[in-house]
């Protein structure tokens, strides 16, 4: 009797889910954005509540080198996915290594910013409410841009050792929705930070 | 006979010894283990919460006790509040959220198995890091204090300026580092819900506690992660020199209140939608009927879920935000409770017309059923500002949200513990203490929090360690702290219960209640892979289907 009912259910169901891989990874990013949107609105409600100077008019200048730089490894790490998908590792590969040097070029450009922001602009994070909300958000997205640094070169390793083949190309996927947020965040920093709050 | 195809004898394992047993314990990935540990954990943190609220009320049973000093009850309110939301009840939900919804769903694990045991592991970590201030918040002087900024820990209180010493810090790092936890399993239920059914099981046949948990999850992820971006903030004001929350420098002390509320308030429905989740499966189970409306049981939760988010402020009524805001939020306020009448509703349907066997847990739901909607209209009270500025801050507050706390979130999860200990255990609990504990716990419950409305509409404001005789409040505290004691034996009698009954109870079967759904039709308690071959379900009571196979749902769903 109940191997009947179970024959018809066979026939019946035609059973499709979503991949794991990527709904943990939205869940991630939404968890994410939520803190990111915690971030920005603290950024938004401190503009020009701060007490004494640096001002961001007077300090800021506008990463539009680096801005490039990061964006554009977007388009440098779909390359890479799609070249996995086609079975072409060296394209993977290659690709790969672009996204890392563009994310390590835009990294390189916060470092530079900070340098002169501490040393030249004597703006720190305790000088005042700019200075703690600038530091924050910036500072919590070169986190993730770290974070997302260290995954990628962690590929990238294993690349180079030959243990990355098309069937990872799912997996290489997943990670890669982390880089496009990554990316996507930082245009709503840029906007907040050197178009709202300049 | 039908059951045969999915259920096989008890396996048999050879005794480990302990250290064996203990590292499988520690280093375990099975969802199962892990529901049990994050219960287990939930429990010492539910003993040590308890004995703190004791405290409290052995303080104030009457005016000018002096059994704690009032920097000490500052403490014990603290803790209490943190340990019961974040170190009892969550851990509690998402325990048994993951032992059930696998089975439930016909998987075999989790979707993350190891990112499962990282977050347990988290919550472990973070519920240490709080206890650890006892020992270590005034550094390495050995001389620690527990935090004692209130469960909010409103600004500019947590400044270093106004509390010093590391005991706000570790409060703050305990909430952050169990938040990773909650983040980590909520991303994972998602994963589960979505990803891991087994064939047949579409979203519209799966068991409703899947449901509520699965909404309670995206309620996690978006409403958590907030209060990580707060505590973050908190820690770089406290070690960094910032000014997020420090107004001498600009900075807003509302705005942490309305950080920590945008977590606060959804986290009230993220305790409280789980526990709709266990009385929607046991509830049909002791009537004897299948939930009534279904549908729009799934549709009024969807829609708790995106209302709870935008109705924190009516908790800062009282701090000044203008009519316009004060509006929205008494609306939004007001227009949760439509789905959640809904719920009611549809509870008291399926019981209508059901036989309904009055065992333990059938007590408890019913029980919480009634003790929710009492809750549920002070809520409505308290949501309407005017009232909330007569009476914020004062104990008919505290015993409103004690009222949903304990009375609807506690008293369901208890009878989530009778409903499902034969399956977690294999042995049946005794219904003689089982009902011992619920009446000793009612009469508790009703003493304790009935008549703590009435010295808060008298005026008596909460965090307060004592107070003047002849205000009217003496009496009414009095019977306040005697229900505690009602409630501490109920306690004392469900744990006896439970190890009496795991070392001495009867088996219980597979399936003593005759129930419906799938973690019913494998062993108690399950194996490792919980079902031998995938189960494949054809409707929203698959064991109903096999039990009844002239008769099945699936004709008619």
């Amino acid at each position: 009797m109940n191997a009947t009912s179970i024959a018809v259910a066979e026939q019946r169901i035609e059973w499709d889910r979503p991949s794991r891989g990527r709904v943990g990874m939205f869940g991630l990013i939404a968890a994410e954005t939520a803190i990111f949107t915690i971030f920005v609105v603290a950024y938004l409600f401190y503009i020009g509540k701060s007490l004494t100077g640096p001002m961001p008019k007077d300090v800021l200048s506008v990463p539009i080198l680096y801005t490039i730089c990061l964006l554009s490894s977007s388009l440098t790490i779909h390359a890479a996915a799609k070249g996995l998908r086609r079975g072409n590792v060296r394209s993977f590969g290659t690709w790969w290594f672009a996204t890392i040097a563009l994310g390590a070029a835009f990294m390189y450009g916060t470092a530079t910013e900070w340098h002169r922001l501490i040393y030249h602009e004597g703006l720190t994070i305790s000088t005042n409410l700019f200075g703690t909300t600038y530091y924050s958000l910036v500072g919590l997205h070169g986190f993730h841009v770290v974070v997302g640094l260290v995954s990628l070169s962690i590929v990238m390793a294993l690349t180079l050792l030959g243990n990355v083949r098309s069937e990872h190309a799912e997996r290489v996927d997943v990670l890669s929705l982390y880089w496009h947020f990554v990316d996507a965040v930082w245009i709503v920093v840029f906007t907040v930070v050197y178009v709202i709050g300049r | 006979m039908s059951t045969d195809s999915i259920t096989w004898p008890q396996t048999e394992t050879a005794a480990h010894p302990f250290v064996d047993r203990l590292h499988e314990w520690v280093t375990t990935v099975d969802h199962k283990r892990l529901g049990i540990l994050y219960i287990i954990y939930a429990m010492v943190f539910l003993l040590i919460g308890g004995i703190e609220a004791t405290v409290i009320r052995i303080q104030l049973i009457r005016p000018h006790n002096d059994f704690v000093s009032p920097q000490v009850f500052n403490r014990m309110f603290t803790m209490h509040g943190t340990t019961m939301i974040f170190f009892v009840v969550m851990p509690f939900l998402f325990g048994f959220a993951n032992y059930l919804i696998p089975l439930m769903i016909g998987a075999r694990d989790m979707a993350f198995p190891r990112l499962n045991a990282f977050s347990f592991w988290m919550t472990a970590f973070g519920g240490l890091l709080l206890y650890f201030s006892l020992v270590g918040a005034n550094g390495l002087y050995g001389a620690g204090n527990a935090p004692d900024v209130g469960w909010f820990a409103y600004a500019p209180l947590t400044s270093r300026t106004f509390s010093v010493g590391h005991s706000t810090d570790f409060w703050t790092l305990g909430l952050l580092v169990s938040g990773f936890g909650s983040i980590g399993t909520a991303i994972n239920i998602v994963a589960t819900v979505l990803c891991m059914r087994c064939p047949g099981m579409t979203l519209a046949k799966m068991p409703l506690f899947a449901w509520l948990n699965f909404v309670m999850a995206g309620m996690v992820i978006l409403a958590v992660s907030p209060l990580t971006a707060a505590q973050i903030m908190l820690l770089v004001d406290r070690y960094l020199g910032g000014h997020f929350f420090d107004t001498q420098a600009g900075g807003s002390a509302v705005i942490w209140m309305h950080f920590f509320w945008i977590f606060g308030h959804p986290e009230v429905y993220i305790l409280v939608l789980p526990v709709f989740g266990f009385a929607s499966e046991i509830i049909p189970v002791f009537s004897r009927k299948p939930i009534f409306g279904y549908s729009v049981m799934v549709g009024a939760t969807i829609a708790i879920g995106f209302i709870s988010m935008s109705v924190w402020a009516h908790h800062m009524f009282t701090v000044g935000m203008g009519a316009n805001a004060n509006t929205f939020f008494v609306m939004s306020t007001m227009a949760i409770a439509v789905p959640t009448g809904i719920k009611i509703f549809n509870w008291l349907a399926t019981m209508w017309g059901g036989k309904i066997e009055f065992k333990t847990p059938m007590l408890f739901c019913v029980a919480f059923l009634f003790q929710f909607l009492v809750a549920g209209l002070t809520g409505i009270m308290l949501g309407a500002a005017p009232f909330t500025w007569h009476l914020g801050n004062s104990y008919f507050v505290i015993a409103h949200f004690h009222y949903v706390i304990v009375g609807a979130i506690l008293f369901s999860l208890f009878g989530a513990f009778y409903y499902w200990f034969p399956k977690m255990s294999g042995k049946m609990y005794s219904e003689t203490l089982g009902k011992l504990h619920f009446w000793l716990f009612l009469i508790g419950f009703h003493l304790t929090f009935d008549f703590m409305h009435i010295p808060g509409l008298l005026g008596m404001p909460r965090r307060i360690y004592t107070y003047e005789p002849g205000r009217g409040w003496d009496t009414w505290n009095f019977i306040v702290t005697i229900g505690v004691f009602f409630q501490a034996a109920g306690i004392l009698v469900f744990l006896g219960n439970l190890l009496w009954s795991y070392f001495r109870g009867k088996s219980a079967g597979s399936d003593p209640w005759d129930a419906w759904t799938l973690e019913w039709s494998t062993n108690s308690p399950p194996p490792a892979y919980n079902f031998y071959t995938i189960p494949m379900v054809q409707s929203r009571r698959p064991l109903w289907d096999l039990k009844h196979p002239a008769d099945p749902d699936w004709e008619y769903e």
